[in-house]
């Protein structure tokens, strides 16, 4: 789940670390008043769950209350990459030192919470780590035991910074790591953390995502955050492809699909699941110089309908001719059953499976019942001693046409 | 009467599809509804469930020897 930037600044401010003397209004009259009671020059901010404001238009800059009245009427008119803004954030123009970056996320190999920290902030962090690795402080924290100053004083000295300085940011780093663990967040991030001219440390932006499953467990903090109980948050509009797969999904019990393609534009379509093998699926067909259409997921046994279903929805997705099913080796999902379903989906739309789907690699529960009827349509298909890696290997040749079909 | 989805053909013996015992008696035990008693309480085959056939051998199981049948079509018609 994600959160507005007014949200998580309240987020970051509940945990004890400073912030600015915002606010935040959906009324362009209530946004001069806001200029008015911070006084000075303030920036107007358009609140949207999406990137490129700055670019949009959607951040501007004022001197005097009228006009930050102005700009907030501007901005609340304004859509950002379909999105309308829930409101404005009214924050005074700070006085900046310097600016630095601070983190935490999961790291999922380590399995456990990684803070990151940087002395060049104000920039993605990614850039940071790859034009200037040595300005980037990592430390991984304890998930048992409570976070200690410690872990953050490793990230902040990772990154060169010593001092003053140090012993400032310590209790900042230190409680973003804190409110991470105790509010379930996937992501919590404060960039910049600004360094002001009187040498106090002060959140400028901050950017919060919450694990989806923690909702109900977080109920007391979404609601004095003014978040309804039944509220969607996405960061974007669900996509035609999206809707249609999660309509298959509700509408018959067996089983799950899920199906994703914002920010997907390639040409292979993927059938994928199985015990993390969409991840695993999606990396190893980009990795081996693939485009895929789309992500997905199917498990937990989908009846042929349901298969058939999300298999159609991948195929009618613009640009896709093949599909690649594919899963890591499944207990209770029935390849036979998902052979049925993708095969008829083919059929359905005119397709020839043979041809249409470019590799089926379902290890698992009645296996041999599902290759016989692979092989009755022609589909190549790979029991376990091929694995992900390489049959995903084999799909993208065969889209791109590097072997024999 | 017979039907052939793409993948599953399901056949029943004409006299056997009379008898309303049995036809409750499939209506019970599939787990996927390709079985429905009708109105006049013979069994029907319901044609857009037949693929979903699980191969669970429950109707087999439930009914007297070749009142139903089976079929694996992608195998040729062999019979579960």
């Amino acid at each position: 789940m994600r959160f507005y930037e007014y949200e998580a600044r309240e987020i970051v401010k509940r945990a004890g670390i400073p912030v600015t003397d915002y606010g935040f209004t959906a009324d362009a009259g209530e946004a001069g008043q806001i200029a008015e009671r911070i006084g000075g020059s303030t920036v107007i901010k358009s609140q949207v769950l999406t990137g490129g404001r700055m670019k949009a238009g959607g951040v501007k800059f004022a001197d005097t209350p009228g006009e930050a009245e102005a700009h907030a009427a501007d901005i609340l008119k304004l859509e950002i990459n379909g999105h309308a803004a829930r409101g404005v954030l009214v924050d005074p123009r700070a006085q900046v030192k310097q600016e630095y970056y601070a983190g935490v996320v999961w790291d999922g190999t380590a399995k456990k919470p990684l803070i990151l920290f940087s002395d060049m902030g104000g920039i993605d962090i990614e850039q940071v780590a790859e034009e200037h690795p040595d300005h980037v402080g990592r430390a991984h924290v304890p998930t048992l035991l409570p976070v200690s100053d410690f872990h953050a004083k490793q990230a902040i000295a990772g990154a060169g910074v010593t001092g003053r300085q140090m012993q400032r940011l310590i209790p900042i780093v230190s409680r973003l790591a804190q409110l991470f663990q105790t509010d379930d967040m996937t992501l919590a991030e404060i960039n910049p953390l600004a360094e002001l001219e009187d040498g106090s440390f002060v959140a400028l932006d901050a950017h919060m995502e919450m694990e989806k499953e923690a909702e109900g467990r977080q109920r007391e903090l979404l609601r004095a955050l003014g978040i309804a109980d039944d509220e969607e948050r996405d960061g974007h509009e669900p996509s035609t492809f999206e809707s249609a797969v999660s309509a298959i999904d509700a509408a018959d019990h067996r089983g799950v699909i899920q199906g994703k393609d914002t920010g997907f534009h390639g040409d292979l379509g993927l059938v994928i699941g199985a015990g993390g093998g969409s991840l695993t699926l999606t990396d190893a067909v980009q990795s081996v110089g693939g485009s895929p259409a789309n992500y997905s997921e199917i498990g937990g046994n989908p009846s042929v309908a349901k298969a058939c279903g999300l298999a159609k929805a991948v195929l009618q997705k613009d640009g896709v001719e093949k599909i690649a099913v594919m899963m890591s080796i499944v207990s209770n999902t029935r390849v036979d059953i998902v052979a049925r379903g993708v095969i008829k989906a083919c059929i359905e739309l005119g397709k020839d499976p043979a041809e249409t789907i470019s590799v089926f690699r379902i290890p698992g529960a009645w296996e041999e019942e599902g290759f016989k009827i692979l092989r009755r349509y022609g589909v190549e298909h790979f029991d376990r001693s091929v694995s992900m890696h390489e049959a995903a290997q084999r799909a993208v040749d065969k889209i791109q046409g590097t072997t024999a079909p | 009467m017979r039907t052939d989805a793409l993948f599953i053909g399901i056949e029943i013996d004409d006299e056997a599809a009379k008898d309303t015992a049995l036809a409750a008696k499939l209506e019970e035990v599939c787990p996927v509804d390709i079985y429905a008693q009708a109105a006049d309480g013979t069994a029907q085959i319901v044609a857009v469930n037949v693929d979903e056939c699980v191969l669970c051998r429950l109707c087999l199981d439930a009914s007297p020897d070749g009142a139903v049948r089976v079929l694996k079509l992608y195998e040729d018609g062999a019979e579960l």
